[in-house]
């Protein structure tokens, strides 16, 4: 069983079921919701299998496909995956599903709807499988464009304004990656991602380097101050796009970040930590700041996801700083595992609050947090979910949001008290920008005629928020299944990274 | 049963009950759902008295193990486990003693609320996240249950979320518990890198290491880490337990359903400040400088909160009021050292002041939900069983001797002025006019409520009466050790070494050892107490309140009117709130839609962003002229730029 | 004698010529199509000037190409001036900016 080339698969397999439910969509409409589910829930299912073969106990490459590509210039179609990888190909497929059922009710071509994500899908563990440097790039790049279409066509009034911002915002980034890939090609000859770990750059060369995939993998994240397309991309965005958005396609950068930026330019990386370092700080505090201000729910919560991932670039970049600090490596596995963590939980629960904001948005049409008022009068089991989605937003312990965060915290103290300091703030601003939403959509009497009319939640939506409140809990009770998955790569890594590369 | 298996079962059994009530509510019904609870505080109420047999009788040697871990990183150990000793069975007892009567006491008090499965599901919950914190023998599981019984506080506090006041006053609880949080956050992240460890033992086995190390956190200030530990682990307790600065919060937490108010606002988990002091005084033994801060915040909040209890009207804030002063007086124990008399205060405290917050709702329910003690007065008559309570609850407030409160009390005033600690001398002066106070507040209520000239309107006198038996019952159990439990237990917990296991004093702190000089037996201390300044100062209280509120109530308004600049500050709270609300929240609201609108949306998104798609677009509007459409000019272009290429090749040839 | 040089000049006069008829002329596509006749013209004539004086015959090959190719070109010219020709009435060179910018 486990001869066949799951990651292939996995890729492919929505791909081709995408294909499937596009063709089949307009002959036979009634099919395409129950195909679209069965590829997605099939791709689970391998991802189940790809978890259940993995071995935690080593850092190597597992489910290694490789294949020659382009031959000219020594491009292989090479897929592993690691502990950094796993955990997040998983939650795509996870997110995959949820998607799909979240999109049910979809009127509007919903054929193509279905089409555009599988095919993102497919795209997203691509992104994350690939092991050569140009297969990484083809696939980071080719994810846009059903993530342009499906904001383009579903989307909000001004979702011409927000997409193009998108596209155009990640692919500026992502030249310089490229950039910078062939300059190292030229270098080793080799596209292998492995290759380009162990190939030898001096500091100037890697400075330069590190910058590209900063631009790159910042503007994905997004970190301050290149920040400004994910509010409007969720804004437009239909409800599925925001899910798959902010669970996934943000981590990309993270997952860049860990793939490419720390191991291949170490140096530059330990050189320019204070500038991640300080980024990652400012988007903690003043994008939490900007987030209480807001007076629309999705753009919140696109802020909020805005200053969660600054844990997760704080977390990655703190090793330098406690080497410097210390003179030993002692909590610097511990941020790096909370930024992996954080990326992984951050993906529930925003697909989280984001599906409850759908739940609303479906109901009233309005994400205006003004236009509602008392919603648990009419919808208890919904505020149930809510509440606890945003709880765990404010990183309550016992939810995810805690886990990341805390480690983070308390590896940046071994940094520096100052770090842990700033970051602890969020304990108030995340709390702040999340219960005033709560208090303000939620509590007090019916708002409005809108507001008493409304529904409590359909057997669809249960499945949903039920499945991703259960991981919340789950992730948060006990995290030891994941972090144990992400160790032995996260102490790989942090090795490789205190090793000068310097020719 | 194997130990293991009881204990595990303790905190369990309301977790279930709490999902059960919750989830299955509706299929439950309203009797269905408070069986279930009650039957699960029972059962770990059983269990804790068990284990605290067993540990104080049976002299169980304390245990400290894992329950499961939580997760393996970077060699961290993060582990879920329990540390059972007599500090945390005590508590244990406690908090499902006071828990169980506050549950029977629920079915008479939400008898015909909508949400009364709701209400039993989070007292449940509420139960075992208090379980979970007393029985934590690590600072991860300590924060978790710190951090989940302030989200029950936060949903009991909002329970009637219709209420715009309920669902202020319980972000307000959050965000400034959060407030503390923060410090506490960065406690446990200093106690990971000095101590390596997250577990209570291994935390104080490395404290010698620490003890001596400095760091340098603004400027070339050396600071003694163990200070900079226990001054943020305070912060933390300071948030939990409504100490000042961060005290605001708990007088605006009575918008909820009071018996939270018993439960959550004054027996268990305000007090799980005081319990995490208590816990980790090995660490703030380290510390003089931290615990003569804790002693200066504890005085003021001792005396200061409870003056303002003086001029309040709704009996349910004088209550509140006086539950800060009392917790100011547990943490003034704390900075002297006196960690045993703390806890013992802690635990007197949580029967009596439970008692009076359920006596204050029975009259509530009485009254149909009013809570002004102006238009109160003379329900002695119609509620016998409340009032008699109230009076126990009173008297073992004040210290009246022989009652609870006296043993805790007076022991904490004897700890201060054995101690020589910074700052004992203002604790010594805060402690023992905040004995004045507290008396005057006490029976002011008192009196206000169930003495003097009715001045209900007709309607409610009608309606007046004793509560049902489900109210009532409680209200006795309460009495009980509202009394008698001081007596009891003051000389095993103080003297006999009862706490010794859980609670490390440094010899030359050891202001228990000088009390205990002069204690010569419960029965000789209570006679004693008849005659010291302390009883003299409660009965001036007593007396000023008989006088001015049952004697001459025509003194109080003149005195108001007279004093009116003392009145004005004390029911401004000393302008805290206004602080709060105006300059931090305000601030923050301002501040956060200055950078939204002036910096992210202006200057980032609007000046950078748009700002180079408008100057891309602006280039291309200068290009485009060259585009005529008018063939001949290509043509035109077309020749001058073949002209000008042969030319350049000519040139350069 | 006729040497290289008059068949050149020839051929850069017909060019010039043509170049101005595109210039001047701001009413008629089809003097347009027709000066770019003459241009091919004046390239085929140095084609075959070169052909003949340096006694290679590639030039005079090109030279049936390039009058083949003219003469297609000049077919899809015409038809795309008669479908313009319907379409506004008017084959005037001056109103013919569609692609301005």
């Amino acid at each position: 069983m486990l001869d066949w080339p799951l990651l292939s698969l996995l890729i492919w397999l929505p791909i081709v079921a995408a294909c499937v439910v596009a063709l089949v969509g307009s002959a036979q409409p009634g099919l395409v919701r129950p195909l679209a589910l069965v590829g997605a829930l099939v791709v689970l299912g391998l991802s189940v299998v790809l978890y259940l073969g993995f071995d935690t106990g080593t850092s190597a490459y597992q489910f290694q496909e490789k294949a020659p590509w382009i031959s000219a210039f020594n491009v292989y179609y090479h897929l592993g995956v690691d502990g950094f990888a796993l955990p997040l190909i998983m939650l795509t497929a996870l997110i995959g599903v949820l998607v799909i059922i979240g999109g049910w009710g979809i009127k509007d071509r919903v054929h193509l709807y279905m089409a555009a994500f599988l095919v993102l899908e497919g795209l997203m563990v691509g992104v994350f499988a690939a092991m050569d440097a140009l297969l990484f790039y083809v696939f980071f790049e080719a994810m846009l464009v059903p993530m342009f279409l499906i904001i383009g066509i579903w989307g909000g009034p001004n979702r011409i304004y927000a997409t193009i911002k998108f596209f155009l915002f990640t692919f500026f980034g992502s030249v310089f990656m490229l950039i910078a890939l062939i300059w190292m090609y030229l270098q080793s000859g080799s596209f292998e991602i492995t290759d380009l770990h162990s190939l030898p750059i001096d500091l100037h060369a890697q400075i330069l380097i590190f910058l590209a995939f900063l631009i790159a993998f910042a503007v994905k994240i997004p970190m301050w101050p290149v920040h400004t397309w994910l509010p409007d991309a969720h804004v437009e965005a239909p409800t599925g796009g925001s899910v798959v958005l902010a669970a996934v396609m943000l981590k990309i950068g993270g997952y860049g970040l860990v793939r490419f930026s720390l191991p291949i330019t170490p140096d530059a990386a330990a050189a320019l930590d204070w500038l991640v370092i300080g980024l990652s700080l400012v988007a903690i505090t003043y994008i939490g700041f900007v987030a209480l201000a807001q007076s629309d729910m999705k753009k919140l919560i696109a802020y909020s996801s805005i200053s969660h991932m600054g844990f997760v670039t704080l977390g990655l970049f703190l090793a330098f700083a406690i080497a410097r600090n210390s003179g030993e490596l002692k909590g610097a596995g511990l941020g790096m595992s909370g930024a992996m963590v954080q990326m992984i939980s951050h993906g529930f629960i925003s697909a989280a609050m984001f599906s409850a904001v759908g739940v609303l948005y479906d109901r009233a049409h309005s994400r205006e947090i003004k236009s509602y008022g008392g919603v648990a009068n009419t919808m208890p089991w919904f505020a149930v979910f809510a509440v606890l989605f945003f709880m765990a937003n404010s990183g309550l312990p016992g939810t995810s949001g805690f886990v990341g965060e805390f480690m983070v915290i308390i590896a940046a103290f071994h940094a520096n008290f100052w770090f842990a300091f700033v970051a602890a703030t969020t304990l108030l601003l995340g709390a702040a920008y999340s219960l005033w939403l709560v208090k303000r959509v939620f509590y007090g009497e019916v708002g409005n005629q809108k507001v008493a009319g409304l529904k409590d939640l359909t057997g669809r939506e249960w499945v949903v928020l039920t499945t991703l409140a259960a991981f919340i809990l789950a992730v948060g009770v006990w995290p030891f299944p994941l972090i144990e998955m992400m160790e032995a790569s996260v102490q790989d890594l942090m090795m490789h990274i205190v090793e000068s590369k310097l020719k | 049963m194997s130990i293991q298996t009881q204990l595990l079962l303790i905190p369990l059994l309301p977790l279930v009950g709490s999902l059960l009530a919750g989830l299955l509510g509706r299929q439950l019904g309203r009797a269905g759902a408070h069986w279930v609870t009650i039957l699960a505080v029972a059962g770990a109420f059983g269990l804790s008295a068990l284990t605290a047999w067993q540990v104080f009788i049976e002299g169980l040697g304390p245990l400290n193990y894992s329950v499961y871990t939580w997760a393996l990183v970077d060699g961290f150990t993060f582990e879920v486990g329990f540390l059972i000793d007599s500090l945390s069975a005590l508590m244990m007892v406690v908090v499902t003693f006071v828990s169980l009567m506050v549950h029977i006491y629920t079915i008479g008090y939400m008898h015909d609320d909508p949400g009364y499965q709701r209400f039993f599901a989070y007292i449940n919950l509420f139960t075992f996240a208090m379980l979970m914190l007393v029985m934590a023998n690590n600072f991860l599981q300590l924060f978790f249950g710190w951090e989940a019984v302030g989200v029950v506080s936060y949903l009991l506090i909002g329970f009637w979320f219709k209420k715009d006041s309920a669902v202020k006053a319980n972000l307000k609880a959050f965000l400034v518990n959060r407030g503390g949080d923060f410090g506490l956050v960065l406690g446990v992240a200093a106690v990971a890198y000095y101590m390596g460890s997250l577990d209570y033992w291994e935390v104080f086995a490395n404290v010698d290491a620490v003890s001596g190390q400095t760091v340098t956190l603004v400027g070339d200030w050396q600071w003694s880490v163990m200070t900079v530990i226990c001054i943020c682990l305070f912060i933390g307790a300071m948030g939990k337990s409504a100490q000042a600065p961060l005290h605001v919060w708990l007088p605006d937490s009575m918008e909820g359903p009071t018996p939270i108010s018993a439960l959550i606002h004054a027996a268990t988990m305000v007090t799980a400040g005081i319990f995490m002091v208590a816990r980790l005084s090995p660490l703030f033994e380290q510390s003089a400088t931290a615990l003569s801060f804790i002693l200066i915040v504890g005085a003021f909040t001792a005396l200061f909160l409870g003056l303002i209890g003086i001029v309040q009207n709704d009996i349910k804030r004088v209550v509140a009021y006086s539950t800060l002063s009392q917790l100011g007086y547990m943490t003034v124990a704390l900075g002297v050292s006196a960690y045993s008399a703390a806890i013992f205060h802690l635990m007197t405290h949580a029967f009596f002041k439970a008692l009076l917050f359920l006596g204050a709702g029975s009259v509530i329910i009485a009254l149909h939900h009013k809570q002004d003690m102006r238009q109160m007065g003379g329900l002695a008559r119609y509620m016998p069983i409340t009032t008699a309570t109230a009076w126990l609850g009173s008297l073992a407030l004040i210290g009246f001797p022989f009652f609870s409160g006296f043993y805790s009390k007076d022991m904490i005033i004897e700890a201060v002025k054995a101690s020589d600690r910074w700052g004992s001398g203002f604790a010594t002066f805060a402690v023992m006019a905040g004995v004045v106070v507290t008396a005057l507040y006490t029976f002011r209520m008192l009196y206000l409520t169930f003495h003097g000239p009715t001045r209900m309107d007709d309607a409610t006198r009608a309606h007046a009466h004793e509560s049902p038996w489900v109210v009532t019952v409680p209200l006795i159990l309460l009495a009980i050790p509202s009394v008698g439990i001081g007596y009891l237990t003051v000389e095993p917990i103080l003297f006999g070494g009862a706490l010794a296991d859980a609670i490390t004093v440094a010899p030359a702190h050891d202001v228990m050892a000088k009390v205990s000089e002069k204690f010569h037996g419960a029965f000789a201390f209570g006679l004693h107490g008849f005659v010291t300044s302390v009883f003299a100062l409660a009965m001036l209280g007593v007396g000023v309140a008989t006088y001015v509120y049952l004697g001459n109530p025509k003194v109080a308004q003149a005195a108001k009117d007279r004093l009116y600049w003392l009145w004005t500050i004390l029911d401004q709270k000393y302008g805290f709130d206004a602080f709060y609300q105006k300059i931090i929240a305000g601030g923050s609201l301002g501040l956060a839609g200055g950078l939204s609108r002036i910096f992210d949306a202006g200057l980032i998104d609007h000046g950078v962003v748009n700002g180079s798609a408008r100057l891309v677009s602006r280039c291309a509007r200068l290009a485009r002229q060259v585009q005529t459409g008018f063939v001949f000019h290509y043509a035109f272009a077309m020749i001058i730029g073949l002209v000008a290429l042969l030319a350049s090749f000519l040139w350069l040839q | 004698m006729l040497t290289l040089a008059h068949f050149l000049t020839l051929g850069a006069l017909l060019f010039a010529i043509s170049v101005a008829g595109i210039f001047l002329n701001r009413r008629n596509v089809l003097i347009l199509l027709m000066c770019i006749e003459l241009m091919l013209l004046a390239v085929n004539m140095n084609f075959v000037a070169f052909s003949r004086f340096m006694d290679v015959m590639d030039g005079q090959v090109f030279v049936f190409f390039i009058l083949t190719v003219a003469a297609a070109e000049a077919a899809i010219g015409l038809a795309i001036l008669v479908v313009l020709f319907r379409n506004r009435r008017s084959i005037a060179v001056g109103e013919l900016s569609d692609l301005k910018g």
